[in-house]
């Protein structure tokens, strides 16, 4: 039994400790935002935030992850999450979707800790997120409109 | 034919999407769908309004457009929401969109004869007929205020979702949606003429994205957890075609979650409680298999048989006297190429859930094809396919892998469903690993071309391509197969619309025991790089400009030649390009739109980074300008991460790749900036979900020309050291 405190709340749940926190969230608590893409941590499509750093929760185990605060897509809050789904909206970035709440965890990520970031910044940040849609192009524009839209 | 589709909606689980399973169960057949009848005036199984198999209305005002087709990413669903909202003047704000339920006459592809999505096809066939839809929803709601309000139907207006009169009278389409679904339908609705559009055209917002940046449930097929389910994974041979001989799963099954393991004709199967039970037992399988009628060759070995094809004669699929054309020569070119296998590798997995309960069985995935889908389930199942219900999710991508001939993973989950037995639905996942080495990929490819010039002008031309049929063998094969020439092979070459006098394409077809599969624009992945590396090459020999070479053998093409001078123009290509930096062009058509593409690079210690792509497409009436941006932008960057380093290959037929480390997508640090321009056009609207991808390549392998003086001609460029 492990104890996870996820979006704030604390749920107990019985799987092995080497469980991952991605099959976790998905298949014990019903949070399917969080997504599988490698399960090696090659492609950020499980990005979450543990103790508000962008991790990925496929490579994190829950025994590993007890005692945290972990925060996911569904519930992503703040100046910086708000403009970064307003500017994925607004510059309409996600294709098939699929990669993107992964995109928007770790957009947050850099946005919290770098306001302004620049291109190599943003290309640091975000070289672990893969997108086979390749959107690459509108993430970019994105995060720097997210950026505008924080310092307004 | 109503019966079997009340009974599939009987069938289906509690609501898995916001508003449930729609029914196709009242309005009438509008349209294309002549002589099929809905009883008038019936409710949806939500209780909305239903005004015909592709437009609902609640009381709300609420209008949900049902997509025939599968949407992947491509902006389809949306695309066909927009054609509804333009001739229903609704509001932005009233449009949703869901997935359509299988049924292969009411959501036929009008192309295909099928359910089903691919080719680019979905606007063009969809054009008329969801407009018509919009439409016909629009007169009832207008024939309805007309008699409640007592006022002539020609005097109503309708804007904005919105309905009025001049007398001051006003309604939203709620208020009338339940009295004009009763109605007779317009045999022949009026569509608006290209004057009176307010969306077509325009950047309407994208339907689906609030959902996809909120992390929203039930979206995706590995998104579903139907009550009670089992998740399955599958180790599957580890060389095409071998079977298993023994299995030893006494570990396997003492992880904690597992519930069995069985064995099945595609593989041993772990039945576990939930995922992660499931990937780990399998991994403590010990299998032997039997190789004997498995492929064994290297991919080295297959690539040593092609090339020394490519020196002999094949069958001949476009015959002219080049012997005579290449004599006339000043100056010939001759280039060698070798395309890898790729994997689609969509950012989602495959996955499907099944539950059969011995008549009916019902599938939730991201199928795109629902009618193969269907079909072949029915045919494990032994049941017919008006007995399976499709439940289409939001697919994480697809670039070709869930559209197959043979449903081979809808046939898999219903064997597992058949082996299992009881009623349980059962999830079939696949990990990264099992797609990439899952086969189902674009075949390799080598190519051998030699063209001759003078005066700026190509005299003949000898082409011999080989590599695998991906039609041979499958249901299609007799629409796309002729006198042994799969068209799908030689596609953009032996039909180009170049003006080239003397051409011969021959080709070979050896046969490769990995299944192929058509990959995000099929032939066009080797045969554009040919054909516009090789039109470089030509250029150069002949000393004359790489644009106006193609243009003066452009002359029957105006809409190509459109492309390539509008993307000469916005990239300045007659102007000097930057300091350190070097320019490449290259213009293809396919799926009957057209892009020309032109690559700025700069070069590093001989490694190549893209810096700038400047396109210019045709697609006909743009119905979505922002859409096919979009789509531009992420079909060419799909094929540049192709092109730059992914290949699949074989050590003793086994694949060497796994995941995206060995098979690494294009990275955020890779992607150019991207300047897409529209032609205007008033030609019915062409696709644009796959037509981005084949110019990419070739631009930039002739910006390495430019570069260096060596085109790379053997595919991926990371084995040449370019990245
Ligand atoms: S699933 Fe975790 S990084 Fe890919
Ligand atoms: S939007 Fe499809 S993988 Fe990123």
């Amino acid at each position: 039994m492990v104890q996870l405190t996820v979006n704030g709340q604390t749920h107990d749940i019985d799987v092995d400790a080497d469980t991952p926190l991605l099959w976790a969230l998905r298949d014990e608590l019903g949070m399917t935002g969080t997504k599988f893409g490698c399960g090696l941590a090659l492609c950020g499509a499980c990005t979450v935030h543990i103790d508000g750093v962008a991790m990925r929760s496929c490579q994190t185990t829950v025994e590993d992850a007890e005692g945290t605060e972990i925060t996911t897509i569904e519930a992503i809050e703040g100046k910086a999450a708000d403009a970064v789904r307003a500017a994925w909206q607004e510059i309409q970035v996600p294709q098939c979707g699929y990669c993107q709440s992964g995109q928007i965890m770790s957009a947050t990520a850099l946005l919290v800790e770098n306001a302004k970031p620049t291109d190599e910044d943003i290309d640091t940040a975000m070289y672990g997120n893969a997108c086979r849609c390749a959107t690459y192009h509108r993430i970019r524009k994105a995060i720097h409109r997210a950026a505008d839209l924080m310092e307004a | 034919m109503l019966h079997h589709l009340e009974k599939a909606i009987e069938a289906t689980n509690p609501p898995l999407t916001r508003r449930g399973f729609l029914a196709v169960t009242g309005g009438a057949g509008v349209g294309l769908i002549v002589g099929f009848s809905f009883p008038r005036g019936a409710k949806a199984a939500t209780g909305d309004d239903q005004f015909n198999p592709f437009v609902m209305i609640d009381s709300d005002g609420i209008v949900t457009v049902l997509s025939k087709h599968l949407d992947k990413g491509q902006g389809t669903a949306t695309g066909l929401a927009t054609l509804v909202a333009e001739e229903l003047d609704a509001s932005v704000e009233q449009m949703r969109v869901e997935h359509a339920p299988a049924h292969p006459e009411v959501y036929k592809n009008l192309l295909f004869g099928v359910q089903g999505t691919g080719g680019s096809t979905a606007i063009a066939n969809s054009f008329e007929q969801y407009r018509k839809a919009g439409a016909a929803a629009k007169a009832m709601l207008v024939a309805a205020a007309a008699d409640s309000w007592g006022v002539p139907a020609g005097e109503i207006t309708v804007a904005n979702g919105t309905i009025t009169h001049g007398s001051g009278k006003s309604a939203t389409f709620g208020d009338f949606a339940e009295a004009a679904s009763g109605l007779e339908p317009p045999a022949e609705p009026t569509l608006k003429t290209p004057d009176q559009w307010v969306y077509i055209g325009k950047d309407f917002p994208r339907l689906d994205i609030p959902n996809k940046t909120m992390g929203a449930p039930r979206t995706y097929g590995l998104d579903i957890d139907v009550e009670n389910r089992l998740v399955a994974v599958i180790a599957r041979p580890p060389k095409f075609g071998a079977v298993l001989k023994s299995v030893d799963a006494t570990e396997a099954k003492a992880v904690r979650g597992v519930v069995d393991v069985r064995e099945t004709p595609v593989g041993v199967a772990v039945f576990a409680e939930s995922t992660w039970p499931a990937i780990k037992a399998r991994d403590l399988l010990v299998m032997e298999w039997d190789d004997s009628n498995a492929e064994t060759r290297g991919s080295d070995a297959i690539l040593a048989e092609f090339k020394a094809l490519a020196e002999t004669p094949g069958a001949v699929a476009h015959a002219a006297d080049y012997e005579a054309g290449l004599a006339e020569a000043e100056t010939i070119v001759e280039m060698d190429y070798s395309f890898p296998f790729l994997a689609h590798a969509p950012m989602e997995p495959l996955d499907i859930t099944i539950l059969f309960d011995g008549e009916t069985a019902t599938l939730w995935t991201g199928s795109q094809i629902q009618t193969i889908d269907q079909g072949a389930t029915a045919a494990v199942l032994e049941i017919t396919p008006d007995k399976v219900t499709i439940n289409t999710q939001w697919a994480g991508g697809s670039f070709g892998r869930r559209a197959t001939t043979n449903a081979d993973y809808a046939v898999e989950a219903a064997l597992l469903a058949k082996i299992w037995g009881e009623a349980r639905p059962i999830k079939v996942v696949w990990t990264r690993e099992d797609d990439i080495k899952g086969g189902y990929y674009r075949p390799m490819y080598v190519h051998k071309a030699r063209a001759g010039v003078k005066d700026g002008k190509i005299t003949g031309w000898h082409h011999r391509i080989v590599g695998q049929s991906i039609f041979t063998g499958t249901a299609f094969e007799s629409l796309i197969v002729q006198d042994g020439i799969d068209h799908t092979s030689v596609e953009g070459i032996a039909d180009t619309t170049y003006s080239i006098p003397n051409m011969q394409v021959e080709l070979h077809s050896p046969p490769v025991g990995v299944p192929p599969l058509w990959w995000r624009s099929v032939g066009h992945t080797h045969t554009a790089y040919v054909m516009e590396t090789m039109m470089d090459a030509l250029a150069k020999a002949a000393g004359v400009d790489p644009v106006e070479f193609r243009l003066a053998h452009l002359g029957n093409d105006p809409r190509k030649a459109g492309v390539l001078k509008l993307a000469a123009e916005k990239a300045g290509w007659t102007e000097p390009v930057g300091a350190g930096r070097h320019r490449g062009v290259a213009v293809h058509k396919s799926f009957n739109s057209y892009v020309a593409e032109i690559a700025e690079i700069s070069m590093n210690d001989g490694v190549v980074k893209v810096e700038k792509v400047v396109a210019a497409v045709d697609c006909g009436i743009p119905v979505n300008p922002d859409n096919i941006a979009g789509q531009v932008e992420g079909g060419l960057g799909f094929g540049l991460g192709a092109v730059m380093r992914n290949e699949i290959t074989f050590t003793d037929g086994e694949v060497d790749q796994a995941n995206f480390d060995t098979y690494e997508p294009l990275r955020i640090d890779d992607m150019p900036d991207v300047e897409v321009h529209i032609v205007p056009s008033t030609e019915p609207p062409t696709g644009i979900g796959e037509p981005g991808t084949p110019p990419i390549g070739p631009a930039v392998a002739n910006a390495i020309g430019q570069a260096t003086g060596q085109t790379p001609t053997e595919l991926p460029w990371s084995k040449g050291g370019l990245v």
